[in-house]
């Protein structure tokens, strides 16, 4: 669980957090939503600390992230995956050295036994003929299944995907969504997921956070965010022609 | 002050970078891939610039010796000294720091800007010290091997084409390269290859690491890179010159 007490983020006196407060529940697939500029990356960089809170505490399993040093920071890093948008795969490693690398790392494995984990997990993304490729080999949804490989080599606790549907063709972004809920549930992760995809929120939103503004503007699930008053969710959720069509007809 | 804050910026960059490798068998794997990438990979420039460097030093020499009062074996005394004081240790650092300064600093800012450095710290890596630092030490460690293969190119490019442009015979040559020597030289050209090596690598890592923005900002990190590390190798130059063959 990531338990988030009243952050607030600024740059050069412009307010990007005000003072968030809001819980990232264990074994969920928790979906940070909102329009470009609504403070979604910033709070996911904030999360991982690669941004430091100008004021608040982020906590995880009760340990506390933004008051801890350089060093703790790095221990509870290692309970971190994180999938990037662009992927952040090592362009010099093949796709199978990418998976190994924080195996070799942070594991006292053995070789054979993070040959066998390596394999696991790119099974695992239905990446298994991939493995010698380089990642300028290999197209965007397979980066993307590589980065959730890598991320979760070595069992994370907390997984954070930074738009992981972006530049991915519907069927290749329901495939990623449902990998990521996959995983979430199997080996009980606590998921951050930040997206403007409606598809992915109706496909895996089990939490759903609504940033606008650098606030939290609601709260809720896949099912309630269609049932919402709230006029800035609404602009949000029905903004597309197709979503718009199927809320008149479903009304009709 | 924005020059303090930089230098204040570089020297605790310097801070993290030296710190002890998280995982020592990866360390060494990447400093013998970079004494490959940043060292080996440069012998076939240095070979070539040393040799034709060394024949126009020497035929410059011989032609502008027109005392008759000056033995001609100086050609070969001039050659040497020129190339062990000067031209090897700084110009083929300069030579270095366009060719290994752009390439680290347009390595380390792709990976910047393409959130690879992100994803190393957020992994749990010290990103600073398992990039950085094996670079560092593996100029460290090769460079003097380069200066010195530079020295012994340099010298007999001008002795063989000295003979070749008949300026100076293989005997006087010879000779004026054995005259004179002081091997305290060579210790010299050494410390200042050390130290430009470390300014070299530091430098544009530096300005790698901490590039922002796209492609157009990865380059322009690479060309501050090449400016500033050849201007620090300059200063730097003089001050060790001063400081040690005064």
């Amino acid at each position: 669980m990531i338990d988030i007490q009243h952050i607030s983020k600024s740059f050069d006196g412009r307010v990007i957090l005000d003072d968030i407060s809001l819980v990232f529940e264990e074994g969920k697939t928790n979906l940070v939503i909102g329009s470009s500029g609504s403070g979604k990356t910033v709070l996911m960089k904030c999360l991982v600390s690669l941004y430091q809170v100008d004021q608040g505490q982020i906590l995880y399993d009760g340990r506390d992230f933004t008051e801890s040093s350089e060093e703790e920071k790095r221990e509870i890093r290692k309970d971190f995956g994180m999938v990037f948008q662009g992927g952040a795969l090592f362009d010099s490693q093949t796709v199978a050295e990418n998976v190994a690398f924080p195996l070799e790392m942070f594991s006292v494995m053995q070789p054979a036994e993070m040959r066998d984990r390596v394999d696991f997990c790119l099974n695992r993304v239905n990446l298994s003929a991939a493995h010698d490729l380089y990642p300028s080999q290999i197209s965007g949804g397979m980066k993307k299944r590589v980065a959730i490989a890598r991320a979760i080599a070595l069992n994370p606790k907390y997984l954070f995907c930074d738009e992981p549907n972006s530049g991915l063709d519907p069927k290749t972004s329901i495939v990623i969504d449902n990998l990521i809920q996959e995983i979430t549930e199997e080996f009980n992760i606590t998921t951050v997921i930040n997206t403007h995809d409606m598809n992915s929120v109706l496909e895996i939103g089990q939490k759903i956070i609504y940033l606008n503004k650098g606030k939290k503007w609601w709260e809720g699930d896949k099912n309630s965010i269609l049932e919402t008053d709230n006029a800035e969710v609404n602009d949000f959720v029905y903004a597309s022609e197709l979503f718009k069509r199927i809320r008149r007809a479903s009304h009709s | 002050m924005a020059v303090f804050q930089s230098l204040g910026h570089y020297f605790l960059f310097v801070w993290v970078v030296f710190s002890k490798p998280q995982q020592w068998r990866r360390f060494w794997k990447q400093w013998l891939y970079e004494v490959n990438s940043l060292g080996i990979n440069s012998l076939p420039i240095i070979a070539i610039i040393s040799m034709f460097i060394g024949a126009a030093l020497t035929i410059q020499t011989a032609y502008n010796i027109d005392s008759p009062f000056i033995p001609l074996y100086a050609v070969g005394l001039a050659t040497r000294d020129s190339i062990i004081l000067e031209f090897s240790p700084t110009i083929i650092s300069l030579i270095l720091a366009g060719k290994v300064g752009s390439s680290i600093a347009s390595e380390l800012g792709t990976m910047r800007v393409t959130e690879q450095i992100d994803a190393l710290e957020i992994m749990g890596v010290n990103s600073g010290s398992f990039l950085v630092l094996p670079k560092i030490i593996a100029a460290l460690f090769i460079n003097p091997f380069l200066v010195i293969i530079s020295m012994f190119i340099g010298i007999t490019g001008g002795w063989i084409f000295g003979v070749l442009a008949g300026v100076v015979s293989t005997t006087e040559f010879v000779y004026g390269l054995q005259s004179f020597f002081q091997p305290f030289y060579i210790t010299y050209a050494l410390i200042k290859t050390v130290v430009f090596a470390f300014l070299i690598t530091s430098i544009s890592s530096y300005f790698g690491y901490y590039a922002q923005g796209g492609a157009l900002e990865v380059g322009s990190s690479s060309t501050k890179a090449v400016v500033y590390s050849s201007i620090f190798v300059l200063v730097l130059n003089y001050l060790l010159t001063q400081v040690l063959l005064s």
